[in-house]
């Protein structure tokens, strides 16, 4: 590859440190994105896990949520970044999730997941968990646990219900670099 | 097989929560307007410790009723206040399900000797710390997430600044030392050694580290920040202040854009009275609150 992708970390509130350290040792130049005009020239953006409701209410105060909605690069969501792509805040992943929906934080939990790669299971990390309540058509279910999608595609739109960056496992994200080597390769 | 209560999972919560501003609540319609305002979690106490100090008394864990009703109002973390070594306290806490402990010199101790075992417990504890070795001694303990003291319920910043100088410039001081030199520092923090070696070695304390006590105004939040904070918790600054609404909204804008004056500016701006504030240098011994814990 010519340069390394070049990724958006959403920096609102959140996870967003973990994000950058397993972006970087997977490879990209990671840049904070704090403002609209902080996303020109990104090739992915991550929206990380966090409060979901504080994470919405500051994107809406600066326009930052309408810039997301017309970024057109991959992107990718976890936990409460997942909850924010969804059909019923910016619209980008065909899915439907409940918040905090395996109970509070004494339920949390941590579980291999198969992911379908012939290596050994990933360690998910579920802290407050959303849980996926209804996907569309288009959707591809990478991973489940318990038979219910906690790794899923929609297009450009990679979301993880777990938090893959409280890992040293990087294959979460190099799927989602992967995601961004495709696009990039189709659009030049 | 699924596991509960693993330290990853316990310390995986504070990391959701940095960034953020927790903020005190007494009841749910005071938890309704810290949601609305972009807290990302509260902390349900019996009093404010401003009302704390004025009223003066025993300070205790909430009514369980006031905390269900707080829990049943939001849909962000709620955690609750349980006193210095009253593991009776935490573990009601623990059945109401709350998600997180703060083990709070704000309330009255119980134990003047020793602290919760906290690695008896599933759910998550948050303690304060004045130095580097009361910050290791409380992770020694499961602390899964740490706050510098400050001195709640005064609106004065100055010992939240102290504190927080005391607990990044000693991690500082412990670069480059020589290994026989790590266990003369753990034994001057009085702390465990595998923790001070741990922190030598990472530059930063194990667990994240939100800032307290005396927080009043969108600066004081971003002073804390550029100081090094993962967050902030408010406690007495907004529901002591003249417009609650507005300025809770302001220190958490104040919190994710701490490092932009410009926005600073913008969100410091006609916030109405802050709170009136007590200068912690004028307090009497009895009545600081940051020399509880031990």
């Amino acid at each position: 590859m010519a340069r390394s992708p070049r990724i958006g970390v959403l920096a609102l509130q959140g996870a967003f440190r973990e994000h950058a350290r397993a972006l970087r040792r997977a490879g990209a130049d990671v840049v904070e994105v704090r403002r609209p005009e902080q996303l020109d020239g990104l090739d992915g953006l991550v929206i990380p896990g966090g409060e979901s409701t504080t994470i919405a209410k500051l994107a809406a105060g600066y326009g930052l949520d309408e810039a997301i909605r017309a970024f057109e690069r991959p992107v990718f969501g976890t936990c409460a970044g997942m909850i924010l792509v969804d059909r019923a805040h910016l619209g980008l992943a065909d899915l439907e999730v409940d918040r905090n929906a395996y109970g509070r934080q004494v339920a949390s939990f941590e579980a291999d997941l198969e992911l379908g790669d012939g290596e050994a299971p990933f360690r998910g990390v579920f802290i407050r968990a959303p849980r996926v309540r209804d996907v569309g058509a288009g959707v591809e279910v990478l991973a489940e646990l318990g038979g219910e999608p906690v790794l899923l595609r929609d297009g450009r739109v990679l979301v993880a219900a777990f938090h893959p960056e409280l890992t040293d496992d990087l294959r979460v994200h190099e799927r989602f670099l992967e995601l961004v080597t495709e696009a990039t390769s189709v659009r030049a | 097989m699924a596991e509960i209560g693993t330290l990853r999972v316990k310390t995986g919560l504070a990391e959701m929560l940095k960034g953020g501003v927790i903020m005190d609540v007494v009841d749910a319609e005071q938890a309704r307007i810290a949601e609305e305002a972009g807290a990302c979690a509260v902390m349900a106490l019996e009093r404010v410790p401003a009302d704390i100090r004025r009223d003066g008394g025993v300070a205790r864990m909430s009514d369980p009723q006031k905390v269900k009703e707080i829990q049943e109002a939001v849909s962000i973390p709620v955690m609750a206040k349980c006193r210095i070594g009253h593991f009776v306290e935490a573990q009601i806490l623990e059945a109401l399900e709350v998600d997180y402990i703060d083990e709070s010199e704000v309330l009255t101790p119980a134990d003047l000797e020793h602290h919760v075992d906290k690695h008896a417990f599933t759910v998550p504890f948050v303690c304060g710390c004045t130095n580097l070795g009361e910050a290791l001694r409380r992770i020694a303990e499961g602390a899964a997430m740490i706050r510098t003291k400050g001195e709640a319920g005064t609106g004065d910043i100055v010992n939240a600044v102290t504190h927080m100088r005391a607990v990044f410039g000693a991690i500082r001081q412990l670069q480059g030392l020589r290994e026989e030199e790590l266990y003369a520092a753990a034994k001057e923090h009085r702390a465990p050694y595998e923790l001070v070696r741990w922190v030598a070695e990472n530059e930063r304390l194990p667990v994240v580290t939100f800032t307290a006590g005396g927080i009043a105004t969108p600066a004081d939040a971003a002073l804390c920040m550029q100081l090094g904070a993962d967050g902030v918790f408010v406690g007495s600054g907004i529901f002591k202040s003249g417009d609650p609404d507005r300025r809770a909204k302001a220190i958490v804008e104040a919190t994710t854009h701490f490092d932009d004056a410009k926005i600073l500016a913008e969100v410091s701006a006609g916030l109405g009275e802050p709170m009136v504030g007590i200068s912690a240098s004028t307090l009497p011994e009895a009545e600081r609150l940051e020399v509880r814990g031990w």
